[in-house]
């Protein structure tokens, strides 16, 4: 019959080879990208030109003319730039990503295995915790905790006093400022020596344990060497007659409280708001976590003879975090990007110091936003960074 | 699909994006065109712009949009109010979105010179002030050493605090908000001691106190703000308009005509300055390309100066605000209408 | 089979009975329940007095507020003053029905409010049209939801003179209003760039893919109020003199962009989750890329991810609040505008406005997690078939 004649595949037009469709979209792409990119620079140029807005870097040399209340860096409207400025507003950024992070976890692993519990009162509690919160905008929730529960804190005169230098009013809590004097050194000295020896002494414990079983409280040798050193060297100073450390009393003031330190009341209000709404998405990812693990581990740890919290962080915990990880990190970067908000509350961060004073003394829209924008993208792409790291470390290694 | 869905989205995006496309015409044409005026406004502000229940607005700044819609179109209705922040006032003008800004902005060098926009007028003469609570018995503001001040960021407000303190070697500690009402919130929360803004601001925005007479304006003036409307530089006959309105109503106070007898006056009148200011004598409308009844309309439909301020933020009202600096320059203040001949 | 000698040393069983337990005194029954679920053990039982505590102390205060105390009617703010009442005063939702029309509406003006509404049911319409998956022609759904209804809603509300509705400028919108519209552009904009930018990040195309993956990871890389800073102040420089993008849609250029890029993650979890065969299947036909993505892989895609699309937009929904802080007339910012006048000068219309806000972004969200979980469990019960 027909014989089989080998055949070369039919020449198509161009129009239709996949490569050269490629390569022609990706052209078109890069022109339409190009021309859109070269409109706006020009546009930009000339308008910045046309409404007399200076352009380049030259304004963070320039001096800021206003205060911030809560800097740590000298800073005073008098002396400093707008460069400082900028610095301050990363710093306070900083510090409520850092601490809003340390207490949504804390709350959302509470209430994550809360929602879980026999206990049925506490399971309902927690997820109406969860389902109130997430289902609330997060900028509503911080008017709430600035204006409705500040509102309820007494006045600068009828402070709250907690004892020990502590007291509680509207303008926030006011606690004794430690000073240092030169001698202070040998503390700091004591807790790093310290901090270095139980690294060491939990190395050994760990291989002592791997070879012989024999068990070492390492916990609470670290406790008494971070913490014990350093006291026992304060001790020390102060016997010799040293004072290395005095304390700053806040007392009343004509207005408020004059010395010692100050928690303002938009960070608490701030790191409150984001850490319960962060906890609240972390709660979510610890149960989805913990449903993750198959019910023969804990099973399994119960035969063992294991109590329920043991099986909770020695079975259930180590392997739910495989599952809990990825999912932590985005609520980490979501924590650390809703700080902004503080713009709303009166919390000099990043985006209300540089974005807002600064952008509005100035004028110049381009260098201030990308600044901003690229300050938060590092923070983003640092923190996916090592937390992949860790990922990786505690992923499942399979055979 | 891609594409077609990419062409929809476009399209769709470009006749959203584009349509407020501003061209050379000159304003007033635009706004005849338009049969409205658009007024850039405070966003609320007692006794300056706020809106009620059903977003009608009323107020000083407010009034005097509905004056030079009355100079226009003869009907003080024919005016649109667009709500706007101190950070974007000066765009939304700029960008030609609103015809004439009235909104409590301060005529400064900088903005006049470089931003691109005329002042016409000044229509309230003011100051940047304190404001305390009467239970901290502060009598001088020179007294508030060590205290904290709520203040809105962003404005000239921020900068002349930090100035004064400074001056006066006084510590104090800022508290910044993105906006006037937070800032006042927060003070009348108590987290701040004193809560700073034009003297103006302060007589408004102390009637958010539950009960105001609980909190004084400080007698220290710190700054000048003359405040204004703005309009875009280049348009003369547009600030022509803005200008001689404002010059109008600060006339016919002077001259005592009022909405109530603008129109006997008119009919009546012997003296040739109030006939030429009613239209009854001239052609002064046609000189700024109004009718001859631009003048008669805004006094007849709004007021005169002296009215407006006293509907709106005099002693009478719940603002309660003396004339002061804006007193006619026959009372010893600095309201000057220019005559118009 | 013997026993093990007794005299064995390593002895593991048991060589007499255990003696038999006594039967439980009952097993079912409301007291059993709260024994088992409250009291069955010493931290069980502190966990629940804590929390009982917790929700005494917590609880009647918000009811008083919300409803115990509250002002129901009143024409003035001396009607929520504890002074003038004589009363404790909660929650003020007189003022809250005294400016209902502008927390709806904003300024818009108030015989042309038919307009708003006819939008709030066209878009109502679309959205049970698209969400109810049981709906009958869901393909002409999806053009009347992403083609009609904007086009519709865009002459309904900012005027389409030809036909005689005259102009409303955007900046006399408000409210709810404006809620609405930032969140619709922002659904309506992100799901078909949201799976472009997912096809993209795909693509064997390296230039593209690399466009795509920088699009999508800078936007989620930046807050969105950096995002919405810089529409508004950046935006315009970018335009050529004379050109100017109106207040709104600056924006709401910024929003769906940034619902863009999270959308397209969801996207990409889906497109990832269909097997290499459906692929496969869908070439060995001859189908062309466009084609086989519209009528094989993007159907079973998108079904997929339904509740990570709803669960995009409820955070979508919840961000619109921020456009307040760019000046942008939503519901907070008609609240914080609405509470300065004098006339309603009282402590509690403060919270009042905001206790509405927080009261309808709740229904909303809400509503929207139980449709997703909802689904969920559709999708679930499908997959165990």
């Amino acid at each position: 019959m027909a014989s089989v004649v080998e055949q070369t595949p039919p020449r198509g037009s161009l129009i239709y080879d996949p490569r050269v469709r490629g390569l022609f979209f990706q052209a078109v792409l890069v022109l339409v990208i190009g021309f859109l990119a070269y409109e706006a620079v020009t546009n930009a140029a000339e308008n910045l030109r046309r409404a007399n807005i200076a352009s380049g870097f030259g304004f963070m040399e320039q001096p800021a003319g206003f205060d911030i209340n809560q800097a740590f860096i000298t800073y005073s409207s008098a002396t400093s730039t707008y460069g400082e400025a900028f610095v301050v507003g990363l710093l306070n950024t900083l510090i409520v990503a850092v601490i809003g992070i340390v207490l949504a976890t804390i709350i959302g692993f509470a209430m994550g295995i809360a929602r879980l519990s026999k206990n049925w009162l506490l399971a309902k509690v927690a997820s109406a915790y969860v389902e109130i919160v997430r289902n609330l905008p997060l900028l509503l929730q911080l008017l709430f905790w600035y204006n409705a529960v500040l509102a309820t804190l007494p006045s600068a005169r009828d402070s709250i006093s907690m004892g020990a230098g502590f007291y509680l009013n509207v303008r926030g809590l006011v606690m004794p400022a430690p000073v240092y004097n030169w001698d202070a050194f040998a503390i700091p000295l004591a807790a790093a020596i310290g901090l270095v020896a139980s690294l060491v002494i939990r190395r050994w414990a760990k291989r002592r344990q791997a070879a012989t079983g024999a068990q070492f409280p390492v916990n609470w040798t670290t406790f008494g060497l971070v913490v014990g050193l350093p006291a026992l060297a304060w001790i020390v100073l102060a016997l010799f007659g040293a004072n290395p450390i005095a304390f700053d009393i806040p007392e009343q003031g004509r207005f408020n409280l004059t010395g010692g330190m100050q928690l303002y009341p938009e960070f608490v209000a701030l790191v409150l708001g984001l850490a319960i709404y962060t906890g609240a998405f972390i709660a979510e990812v610890v149960r989805a976590g913990i449903l993750a693990v198959s019910r023969g581990q804990t099973e399994a740890a119960s035969s063992l003879g294991l109590k329920p919290g043991q099986t909770m962080r020695f079975v259930v915990i180590p392997q739910a975090m495989r599952v809990i990880i990825p999912p932590l990190t985005s609520q980490y970067l979501n924590l650390t990007k809703n700080s902004s908000l503080a713009v709303a509350i009166g919390y000099p961060d990043l985006v209300q110091v540089f974005m807002g004073t600064v952008l509005n003394q100035t004028g110049q829209a381009v260098e201030v936003v990308v600044i901003t924008m690229l300050v938060y993208l590092t923070i983003s792409l640092t923190t996916s960074f090592f937390m992949n790291i860790y990922n990786r470390r505690i992923a499942l290694v399979e055979r | 699909m891609k594409k077609a869905l990419t062409t929809i989205a476009f399209g769709f995006a470009a006749t959203v994006a584009f349509t407020g496309v501003a061209s050379a015409q000159e304003t007033l044409a635009q706004v005849l065109e338009r049969d409205e005026l658009i007024c850039g406004s405070n966003p609320g502000l007692a006794g300056f712009g706020v809106p009620d229940a059903e977003g009608n607005w009323t107020g000083f700044d407010v009034d005097y949009c509905r004056a030079v819609a009355a100079a226009i179109f003869g009907d003080p209705n024919k005016v649109s109010f667009i709500p706007l922040s101190a950070k974007d006032r000066f765009t939304a003008l700029q960008a030609g979105e609103i015809d004439v800004l009235f909104r409590n902005s301060t005529s400064t060098m900088s903005r006049d010179t470089s931003l691109g926009l005329d002042f016409p007028g000044i229509n309230y003469y003011d100051g940047q002030g304190f404001l305390v609570s009467t239970d901290l018995g502060v009598t001088s503001a020179l007294e508030l050493d060590g205290a904290s001040v709520c203040v809105q960021q962003g404005t000239t407000t921020e900068l002349n605090l930090a100035d004064f303190f400074r001056r006066n070697d006084m510590a104090y500690e800022p508290v910044a908000f993105a906006t006037s009402a937070e800032a006042v919130e927060s003070y009348l929360n108590g987290r701040c001691d004193a809560f700073t803004t034009d003297a103006s601001g302060l007589a408004s925005e102390r009637l958010r106190a539950p009960t105001p007479a609980d909190h004084i304006i400080l007698p220290e003036i710190i700054s000048k703000e003359p405040l204004g409307p703005v309009v875009r530089h280049g348009d003369n006959q547009w600030a022509d308009i803005v200008r001689w309105v404002h010059y109008a109503m600060l006339e016919a106070e002077e001259y005592g005509i009022t909405s109530e007898n603008a129109a006997q006056m008119r009919d009546t009148s012997e003296a040739p300055a109030i006939r030429r200011l009613l239209g009854a004598e001239g052609n002064f409308g046609e000189m700024v390309g109004l009718g001859n009844d631009w003048a008669f309309n805004a006094i007849s439909m709004v007021g005169n100066y002296g009215e407006v301020f006293d509907r709106n933020i005099g002693e009478g009202s719940p603002v309660g605000l003396s004339r002061g600096l804006n007193a006619l320059y026959t009372e010893g203040g600095l309201q000057y209408g220019h005559p118009i001949r | 089979m013997t026993r093990p000698d007794p005299a064995d040393a390593k002895r593991f069983v048991r060589t007499e009975d255990v003696a038999a337990m006594a039967p439980p005194r009952s097993v079912s029954g409301p007291l059993v329940w709260i024994k088992e679920n409250l009291f069955s053990g010493p931290v069980n039982t502190a966990f629940t007095i804590v929390v009982a505590w917790f929700l005494f102390w917590v609880l009647p205060p918000i009811f008083d507020y919300m409803i115990g105390d509250a002002v129901w009617q009143g024409t003035d703010g001396s009607a929520c003053r504890e002074d003038v009442t004589g009363r404790e005063v909660g929650a003020c939702w007189a003022f809250v029905w005294d400016r209902i029309n502008y927390f709806i509406y904003g300024s818009y003006p108030a015989d042309l409010r038919w307009r708003p509404n006819l939008f709030f049911l066209a878009l109502a319409i679309g959205i049970v049209w698209m969400l109810w998956l049981d709906a009958p022609r869901r393909g002409l759904g999806a053009i009347y939801f992403f083609i009609v209804v904007p086009l519709l809603s865009y002459w309904l509300l900012a005027g389409f003179p030809a036909i005689g509705l005259q102009n409303v400028p955007t900046g006399l919108w408000g409210g709810i209003l404006v809620t609405i519209v930032v969140s619709a552009v922002g659904i309506v904009v992100s799901l078909p760039f949201g799976v472009l930018l997912a096809l993209g990040r795909r693509s064997r195309m390296p230039i593209v893919r690399l466009v795509c993956v920088i699009i999508i990871e800078f936007t989620r890389g930046v807050p969105l109020i950096t995002v919405l800073f810089m529409a508004n102040t950046m935006l315009p420089l970018f335009l050529a003199e004379g050109m100017t993008v109106d207040r709104l849609v600056r924006p709401l250029i910024g929003v769906a962009f940034f619902a863009s890029a999270y959308m397209a993650e969801v996207i990409r979890g889906g497109l990832q989750a269909i097997p290499k065969g459906q692929y496969e299947g869908a070439m060995s036909l001859g189908l062309s890329y466009p084609k086989m993505m519209y009528f094989i892989i993007l159907p079973q895609a998108l079904r997929i991810v339904i509740p990570g699309i709803v669960n995009t937009f409820i955070g979508l929904f919840k961000d619109t609040t921020l456009v307040s802080i760019v000046g942008i007339f939503d519901l907070i910012r008609t609240i914080e505008s609405a509470r300065v006048d004098p006339n309603w000068a009282a402590p509690s219309v403060n919270y009042s406005g905001y206790a509405f806000a927080a009261i309808f972004y709740f229904l909303c969200c809400w509503g929207m997690s139980w449709y997703s979980q909802s689904v969920e469990r559709r999708l679930a019960a499908s997959e165990k078939r």
